[in-house]
């Protein structure tokens, strides 16, 4: 019931969209974000049948980079545990 | 798929493991309160991913799950009425009622029709003018503004035989109520696309009345992952507080305009849960201006068969974390997907579901 995909805007007919998801496509209306400005390439979620918010790309970027520290501190770890054959998890 | 595989990514996940390993002295337990969020767990099976020292429980946020048998025996009884079209999410078409289900009675004849969205139920009803048409209205603060914009719509469209049968919920009640019936956790992993609409603000007395803190995540395993990262570090560092994880998707005032509409439509009122009872202002009751569209006003009385409960059914200590679903004994044997006793394995989003489909054995 909660569940939500992020699917992004391809047309906006009045207080409609069609939006893709991959291959697929599907119809949301707009209704709940009357006050945002939404064009089409914009991501939104659509839950329902409405699209629910609009997604932040900025912070999405953003929190991506942000775990390139992960991977890297992934990498070392991976080398560090077989360097001196332990394990962590 | 943009925005999904990122978050999908093996190594970032393991360095988060790890990360959460090395940090991570005191033994806790974190309750993921949405039905979503137990579903991610167990499909990406985050639980192997986690050091001994935390310990993922579910929570009742699996909307089917905690509505009552009751309300599906209504919907049962307006259902045989020959007035009345029924229009429903496709999640409640199988849910059990006391002794029969939708499913059952749309074999025999009932006019019962699964929607997708309560615009294809506003349609239905425009078409069908002479027809009492209910849309069943169930789910919490994310589903109900799409309930409030039909019903607002049904008004403007002069729609009068469209009516909404509201079981809504809101979620902060329930997580009060769990922790003041005191069911030991350490953290709530909150509830993402609740918060989208509803905000932070929501959870502040958790961190405040409680010393608990809320992390509201997005649904992928590195979402997931970080989440929990957040609320070892407050509980290592002794610093409870309402963050968000999932960014990209919940600002902090929520959606503004769905709020909104929530509140003209609905108020407050006591409801019950699964579980946990009747809850002080935990339902969304609609307003008496728009009495014609709700449906236990529109429709008029119905003979409502006795309430039967399932018996050996243990969903409810389920749903507040004290026992697991591999703890019945129904479990996998009496109660499957195909042949589910309870709600919490007909729901796609219910724990006994996600055990039984990524984690039987
Ligand atoms: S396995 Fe079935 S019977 Fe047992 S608690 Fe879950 S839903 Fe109820």
């Amino acid at each position: 019931m909660c569940l939500s995909i992020p699917a992004k805007i391809e047309k906006i007919e009045g207080d409609l969209a069609i939006c893709s998801v991959g291959e697929s496509f599907y119809k949301a209306s707009l209704q709940l974000l009357s006050g945002e400005k939404l064009s089409p390439g914009d991501f939104v979620l659509i839950h329902t049948g409405f699209a629910i918010q609009k997604l932040d790309l900025e912070e999405a970027e953003a929190s991506l980079s942000a775990f390139d520290e992960f991977k890297k501190l992934n990498i070392e770890m991976d080398d560090e545990e077989k360097k001196n054959d332990t394990h962590l998890i | 798929m943009k925005y999904i595989d990122e978050y999908r990514d093996k190594d970032i996940v393991q360095g988060l493991a790890k990360e959460i390993a090395s940090i991570s002295k005191k033994p806790i337990k974190l309750m993921e309160v949405c039905g979503g969020h137990t579903m991610s767990i167990q499909k990406f099976g985050i639980p192997g991913l986690l050091p001994e020292t935390v310990e993922l429980i579910s929570g009742p946020g699996c909307p089917v799950c905690v509505t009552s048998r009751g309300y599906i025996d209504k919907a049962i009884a307006y259902s045989r009425r020959e007035d009345v079209i029924i229009t429903t999410y496709g999640d409640l078409i199988r849910v059990p009622g006391s002794t029969s289900t939708l499913e059952k009675e749309r074999a025999n004849g009932a006019n019962i029709q699964v929607v997708y969205s309560i615009m294809d139920a506003l349609m239905i009803a425009k078409k069908n003018r002479r027809k009492k048409v209910v849309f069943l209205g169930i789910g919490f603060e994310t589903t109900a503004p799409s309930s409030a914009a039909g019903i607002l719509q049904a008004k403007i469209a002069g729609l009068f035989n469209f009516s909404v049968f509201s079981a809504h919920k809101v979620m902060p009640p329930a997580m009060s109520a769990l922790i003041d019936e005191g069911v030991k956790i350490n953290g709530y992993i909150g509830p993402g696309h609740v918060s989208t609409i509803t905000g932070k603000g929501i959870y502040e007395d958790i961190p405040r009345k409680y010393g608990l803190g809320v992390v509201i995540s997005g649904f992928e395993p590195v979402d997931l992952m970080q989440t929990i990262l957040m609320l070892v570090r407050q509980i290592e560092n002794n610093d409870p507080k309402v963050e968000i994880q999932y960014t990209r998707a919940v600002k902090p005032e929520g959606n503004v305009k769905a709020q909104q509409m929530l509140d003209e439509v609905f108020e407050p009122g006591d409801d019950w849960w699964r579980g946990l009872g009747i809850l002080k202002d935990s339902g969304l009751k609609i307003r008496k201006e728009y009495e014609v569209h709700d449906a236990e006003k529109a429709v008029g009385d119905v003979e409502v068969e006795p309430l039967i409960e399932p018996k050996g059914c243990i969903c409810g200590l389920v749903l507040k974390g004290l026992k697991k679903p591999k703890d019945c004994a129904l479990f996998a044997k009496a109660c499957t997907p195909l042949s589910p006793v309870g709600s919490c394995m007909v729901s796609s989003e219910g724990a006994c579901q996600a055990y039984y489909l990524y984690n039987r054995n």
